[in-house]
């Protein structure tokens, strides 16, 4: 009875793990397809622009919002440790250096995951189940060119942008708690931030992070939009599904990202 | 909706990510300080680098210089040889000393230039002879050790005992 | 008690140059399930013809084959001259800008409003200019009687609106055949009598051949010069409305009369009766 158990739960998580991996194989498929008939979303780049409006433009508010909120907090919560160092003058450092190489890149994706990305999602999920796509196929019009190439790159050009505005008004909210509020030195604030931040080292890496996960976050939203089983349940699994497999995928890279990046010591 | 406003909030919206990206690099960032002045590269050779990095900053009397280009360990005299990149509107004289020094008392290590007094300048490619390596805490603890030991010795010796 | 369905009896006159040529077709998802069996089905050009069946027969699979959206697993499909099986991307796309398709529901892009509907398949495959694109995309509505409604959204339309507003799209590029699949599902009596009348006037205006995949019996007769009769991924008959109407094969009598029974069984198998209520049986 239990050696029975226990087979059929392994069988069961070979299967799983099959089913996950024929799944990636054919997200993979999908994505070579969708860059090399990316023609469409280029040449007509109207189509691209109203993706980037639709992704970009319509996330700046909770981007701005979120960057500005952390960044004060950053500056509050640093402030109570550095004084206790007296490094309180670092605090530029602290707030720049936490924004543009980790907190930048990596809330933005995720907010943008959850907000950009499930709304990719769910449209494309119920232009497939309203049976727009196929309509599209039989008028003889490729529905991955015409409407999942231009949410593709419309998202994938977005990200570094709102990553960038959330980092820049991160610091700018560090300022205003840091300077304003608590009465750090603006000359110390500034001038120790821009020994510290080099541009090569943090801020490149912290624009090439989050222009992997635009690809990643992007990909998974146009992918699991597609392949959404066309009913309604289906359409809203595959929005929970984006945003779960995004935040992971985000975290996940990062760690990698940082550890080829960030390495500091192991080289001189 | 219509066409022309989408095109206009993308413009926006690009514009607006672009300053962004500027702002970051040059008021946050030290991009306009220091990437593409022209610089020449003199190497330094020393017993021990302690923690300098590549890319560590290169001053004289406090002023940003230069900055470390490359760090090698030469098998054949077993030191360390450090390449310096400084920049081209600076020229220091031949005899100008190269001591590893800390910022502040735990801070990061960087590299000193002292002027010599030499009237011939350093070029491409030339080496510094004088060197001073950094200070490694081990050795100067047990230095003291000693140096505190070697004093109470004689004064044991004074005391009678 | 069921029967299957027997084999196909009537044979149709040979058509010379079918616009679609079917021999021998079976198709399934998984090859030990065909949903098409040994079809053999060849329609006239210019005319009207409904394939028609109980739900789950394969008529929209047949459809899709049509189309292009399926491979055959055996057989052969030649739809305008094209052999289905040997078509790659290029060739499919260029098949299907000679044909229409209007879909269950009309599928008409959310997005977009009714004049950018129809006039999307113009503005993708021709170079023309606005003007003259407009000419047409007023053309074609009005010939469904929409012209008015150009400026509205699809989600302001009821559902005889949206199905002739997507009439209108399918045929833009004035098709050489157009698909229907269940055209007249969930239609109130008067949208389903003006689709009746459309689908016949724009077949002969535009010289077309029209397919009507449905379920609809009595209306569809009405409509169609010609039917194949379907059950279980065959075509068990075939003929003209009348010809049809007056079958002696058992499905297509229960079909034509809607009755509860016949070869397709009132209940669904299941176990005895008494077993089910846990009556005692000593």
């Amino acid at each position: 009875m239990r050696v029975a158990d226990v087979r059929a739960r392994l069988e069961r998580l070979g299967t799983g793990v099959t089913f996950h991996v024929l799944r990636l194989g054919f997200a993979s498929r999908f994505l070579g397809h969708l860059v090399l008939h990316s023609g469409t979303a280029l040449r007509r780049f109207r189509l691209t622009t109203a993706e980037i409006y639709f992704a970009g433009v319509l996330s700046l508010i909770i981007i701005l919002v979120s960057g500005l909120f952390v960044g004060m907090v950053l500056a509050l919560q640093g402030y109570d440790t550095l004084q206790r160092f007296g490094a309180s003058e670092s605090l530029g450092v602290l707030v720049a250096l936490s924004l543009v190489r980790e907190l930048g890149p990596v809330v933005a994706g995720l907010l943008f995951a959850s907000r950009a990305g499930s709304a990719i999602t769910a449209e494309i999920g119920l232009m497939k189940a309203t049976e727009q796509l196929s309509a599209m196929e039989m008028m003889a019009v490729d529905p991955i060119a015409r409407v999942v190439a231009p949410r593709f790159w419309g998202g994938v050009l977005s990200m570094p942008l709102l990553a960038a505005l959330f980092s820049a008004m991160g610091i700018f909210g560090g300022y205003l708690v840091g300077v304003q509020l608590i009465g750090v030195d603006a000359g110390a604030f500034w001038s120790q931030m821009q020994a510290a931040v080099d541009v090569r080292n943090d801020i490149l890496n912290g624009v090439i992070k989050s222009a992997v996960f635009g690809v990643a976050v992007t990909w998974i939203a146009v992918f699991e939009g597609y392949d959404a089983p066309p009913t309604a349940e289906g359409v809203s699994r595959a929005t929970t599904r984006t945003v779960v497999t995004s935040s992971l995928a985000i975290l996940a890279l990062d760690f990698v990202l940082t550890a080829l990046m960030f390495t500091g010591g192991t080289h001189q | 909706m219509n066409r022309s406003s989408i095109d206009l909030w993308v413009g926006v919206f690009v514009v607006a990510g672009i300053a962004g990206l500027l702002f970051l690099a040059l008021k946050v960032g030290n991009l306009a300080t220091f990437s593409n002045s022209q610089v020449y590269q003199v190497q330094a050779k020393f017993a021990n680098i302690g923690g300098l990095k590549a890319r560590a900053p290169v001053k004289s009397a406090g002023v940003v210089v230069g900055r470390v280009a490359d760090i090698r360990f030469d098998n054949e005299s077993y030191e360390a040889i450090v390449s310096i990149n400084i920049d081209y509107n600076y020229q220091f004289p031949r005899d100008t000393t190269a001591k590893i020094l800390t910022s502040g008392i735990l801070g990061e290590q960087y590299l000193g230039l002292e002027a010599g007094g030499d009237g011939v300048m350093l070029k491409n490619g030339d080496r510094l002879r004088l060197t001073q390596s950094a200070v490694v805490l081990e050795n100067l603890i047990s230095q003291f050790l000693f140096s505190k030991a070697a004093e109470g010795k004689p004064e044991a010796k004074e005391s009678g005992k | 008690m069921q029967q299957s369905p027997a084999a196909q009896r009537v044979v149709a006159q040979p058509i010379a140059h079918p616009i679609v040529d079917i021999r021998k077709l079976s198709f399934g998802y998984d090859p030990k399930r065909p949903v098409l069996r040994n079809i053999d089905l060849a329609i006239e050009r210019g005319s009207v013809v409904g394939i028609m069946g109980q739900s789950g027969c394969g008529k929209t699979t047949l459809l899709r084959v049509i189309m292009g959206a399926l491979r055959p697993s055996a057989g052969e499909a030649r739809v305008l001259g094209h052999a289905i099986k040997e078509l790659d991307r290029e060739g499919l796309y260029a098949m299907r800008r000679k044909m229409g398709m209007l879909f269950q529901f009309g599928a008409l892009f959310t997005d977009q409003s009714v004049y950018e509907n129809v006039a999307f398949p113009l503005r993708e495959h021709t170079d023309l200019p606005e003007d003259l694109i407009n000419d047409l995309v007023m053309l074609k509505l009005h010939a469904v009687g929409l012209r008015g409604a150009a400026h509205l959204a699809p989600t302001e339309l009821s559902g005889g609106m949206a199905r002739r507003v997507a009439l209108a799209r399918s045929i833009a590029l004035d098709p050489q055949l157009i698909l229907y699949d269940e055209p007249f599902t969930g239609l109130d009596p008067i949208s389903f009598g003006v689709i009746v009348r459309l689908i016949r006037e724009l077949n002969d205006s535009l010289g077309a051949t029209s397919i009507i995949v449905t379920h609809d019996v009595q209306e569809a007769l009405r409509v169609v010069d010609y039917v194949h009769f379907m059950a279980a991924g065959r075509v068990i008959a075939q003929g003209r409305p009348d010809e049809i109407r007056s079958s002696s094969e058992p499905f297509v009598r229960q079909f034509v009369n809607g009755s509860s029974e016949g070869p397709v069984p009132f209940h669904y198998p299941a176990p005895a009766y008494d077993a089910d209520l846990e009556l005692a049986t000593h």
